[in-house]
């Protein structure tokens, strides 16, 4: 038996058409086989195009890692009421910059992905709530969208296909939690975007209480890929339970920051080699596979393959693969006290845990960082974690706890080092029975 | 009470309720519409949205505070938000912030530091910028990275940033590096409302404005530099079987 054949370290698929002059145009994007999936895709049934994309093994590329065909299937096969697909846009998440630069290079890869997409779960509106922070995204995806209509990729009767499709375009308006995917629908609906008790789950009350599936934009932007490559070809790349190529963003103390497309299960050891090593060779201290919210790694996890199987067997998770990379210069505490902060901003406030937990470990690491913290201090730090993670009512309590009980588990030394101004201080006299 | 929305705005907030099977959805885009023609959510932007959408001020007011890109005071020409999240603070966000802060500052009556969504100008005169530190911007390979107006200038110094405030501030519009011509705040609000340029070369120069940063597209230049592709894809691919419910 002849060994299978080991992919490239850089396996372009998402964005092999980046480099292209005008990659955002219809122009550009047909001349590279641009919506040659979609004719495939609605000469084949519905049923046919979620089981291909099961056989794919796809997963969310989001951070939760659902498999996509399986999502898909929880749509209802009736259209007792409207069907809707709803793209999750709103990349916000710490360390997170692989959909904003893939919406602003390839806006068409993604409303092909939405056409098939919609296609398959009989949906005939579809909304792109991208954050809104991402002005050109938008502009972009509107002048794609227009483009689209024109082309009748949209509109009525695509291709002679009988199918029926509207995209609009939607602007959030500057709130983290809108990634989380009810608080995106209850957004998208005109409210504040706070999380909806699950179940019911979207697929049976999500939009206007309608049948809704959230995808993230990666995900779906590889649909096309998939129809025209096959479910085998696709699993060519990655690892079994992790298929397909992954936009690995690698950012920080590196020399060549950016966007590396690569098999899933690529560890960050390729990944530096590719980045050049780490910026002016000074050493890696700690890492986060996939966003703040992903527990960080140190250099001890060089080699662990990072893939959904691989990042949470070594305790962390793959989360959005937001490779963030810190070197020795850089303080634990100050890093976590400022992811901390940043939770704290976008806790919706909905639930008790998560709304003053937050608040508390804000208060709690400004304190410690400032030189006056004490050791009990770090009891108290994961006393709070621990009410606050599974306890609160969506991830983002959970998230925001990973950068702290991480943080504490691989340099508790650090933390302990700030308090020992408090420990040197001289006891009140009499205070010491 | 003269109504502060003219005609083209309540046309257009029309436009955007037909957008939505149902008009609430209307809403965020709405306070962008309303942002777009004042500089910021005022009361009668508030009551503006509640009327259209059958709403009460309270319903839209619980919207307007949820979110921070909904401003509650006017904003300058431009508004400037800093990347003060962990990434690029490390990487020297922090520092442009704080610079920002007393530069920015030393132009106001009183020459303290300019506080998080501060202003120095008059918000409707040429040259006023709103200061604010910003959540990742998601453009951390690009960092530090700041915006103005919505559109990226990546990659900064401090020197850089105190240069491009100094240029706004003297009426000047330097270009992003990612994004379009740069125009104002109010432009802004309004293109996130989903209303762009109706002349076509505008429009066009504003879509097509460059953005291939080169970190973007790094990995996709290393693969072709070294010819390293994915695995090629089968002529023909049948779609499977399935059975028919």
């Amino acid at each position: 038996m002849t060994e299978p054949r080991k992919p490239a370290p850089v396996t372009p698929v998402l964005t092999k058409t980046w480099l292209s002059p005008r990659s955002w145009t219809l122009d550009t994007y047909t001349k590279l086989e641009g919506y040659t999936a979609l004719p495939k895709a609605l000469k084949a049934s519905p049923e046919q195009l979620v089981q291909l994309v099961k056989d794919s093994g796809l997963r969310g590329r989001g951070g939760a890692g659902f498999p996509a065909g399986v999502k898909w299937s929880f749509m209802p096969p009736n259209e007792d009421k409207p069907h809707y697909l709803v793209i999750n846009a709103d990349e916000g998440e710490p360390g997170t910059c692989k959909d904003i630069p893939l919406m602003m290079a390839d806006p068409h890869s993604l409303i092909e992905g939405c056409v098939i997409a919609s296609y398959a779960m009989r949906a005939h509106h579809c909304f792109i709530y991208v954050r809104g922070e991402a002005l050109h995204c938008i502009r972009r995806l509107n002048a794609a969208v227009r483009e689209a209509y024109q082309a009748g990729y949209l509109g009525k009767n695509i291709l002679d296909s009988g199918f029926d499709l509207d995209i609009v375009v939607h602007p959030g308006a500057g709130a983290y939690i809108c990634g989380e995917e009810t608080a995106l629908l209850d957004s998208l609906e005109g409210r504040r975007g706070q999380p909806r008790l699950k179940p019911p789950f979207p697929a049976a009350a999500g939009l206007y209480a309608a049948p809704t599936t959230v995808n993230n934009v990666e995900t779906i932007a590889s649909v096309p890929f998939i129809v025209n490559g096959g479910s085998d070809w696709f699993r060519e790349m990655g690892t079994e339970k992790s298929p397909g190529p992954k936009i690995y963003s690698i950012s920080g103390h590196v020399e060549k920051p950016g966007q590396y497309e690569a098999p899933l299960g690529t560890t960050l050891r390729d990944l530096l080699e590719l980045a050049g090593g780490m910026k002016d060779g000074i050493p890696l201290k700690f890492w986060t596979p996939g966003g703040s919210s992903t527990p960080m790694f140190t250099a001890e996890h060089l080699d662990v393959p990072l893939d959904f199987e691989g990042a949470a067997e070594a305790g962390s998770m793959l989360g959005t693969t937001a490779v963030q990379v810190f070197n020795e210069t850089v303080s634990v505490p100050w890093a976590v006290m400022k992811w901390t902060q940043f939770y704290k901003h976008e806790s919706c406030g909905k639930c008790t845990p998560c709304r003053e937990g937050t608040y508390w470990l804000t208060q709690i690491l400004e304190r410690m960082v400032a030189g006056n913290g004490t050791e009990a201090d770090i009891d108290t730090l994961l006393d709070v974690c621990d009410n606050v993670l599974g306890r609160s009512f969506c991830a983002l309590g959970d998230g925001a706890v990973s950068p702290i009980t991480s943080g504490i588990q691989y340099f508790r030394d650090e933390f302990l080092a700030l308090c020992d101004k408090q420990k040197a201080a001289p006891a009140l006299a009499g205070a010491q029975a | 009470m003269t109504d502060v929305f003219d005609t083209q705005t309540h046309e257009r907030a029309e436009a955007i309720i037909a957008r939505y099977p149902q008009a609430r959805s209307a809403l965020l885009p709405m306070l962008h519409l309303v942002q777009s023609v004042q500089g910021f959510v005022s009361q009668a932007g508030i009551a503006f949205c509640a009327q259209k959408l059958d709403l009460s001020t309270a319903e839209v007011s619980a919207v307007a505070t949820f979110y921070t890109m909904y401003k509650r005071k006017p904003c300058g020409e431009h508004l400037v938000s800093v990347c003060t999240n962990t990434l690029c603070a490390a990487l020297g966000g922090d520092a442009i912030y704080t610079r920002l802060k007393e530069h920015l500052g030393s132009d106001t009556p009183d020459g303290k530091p300019l506080g998080h969504e501060e202003t120095v100008g008059t918000p409707g005169e040429s040259g006023s910028v709103t200061l604010e530190h910003a959540e990742c911007l998601a453009a951390c390979d690009l960092g530090p990275v700041l915006q103005v107006n919505y559109e990226y200038y990546d990659n900064l110094t401090e020197d850089k940033a105190v240069e491009l405030v100094d240029a706004l501030r003297a009426g000047d519009k330097p270009a992003p590096t990612r994004g379009a011509p740069l125009r104002d705040f109010k432009t802004a609000e309004l293109e996130l409302a989903g209303f762009f340029p109706e002349d076509e070369e505008t429009y066009r120069s504003t879509v097509d404005a460059p953005t291939a940063a080169e970190e973007t597209v790094r990995g996709a230049r290393m693969a072709a530099d070294n010819g390293w592709t994915a695995p090629a894809m089968p002529a023909k691919v049948a779609m499977p079987e399935v059975q028919k419910k």
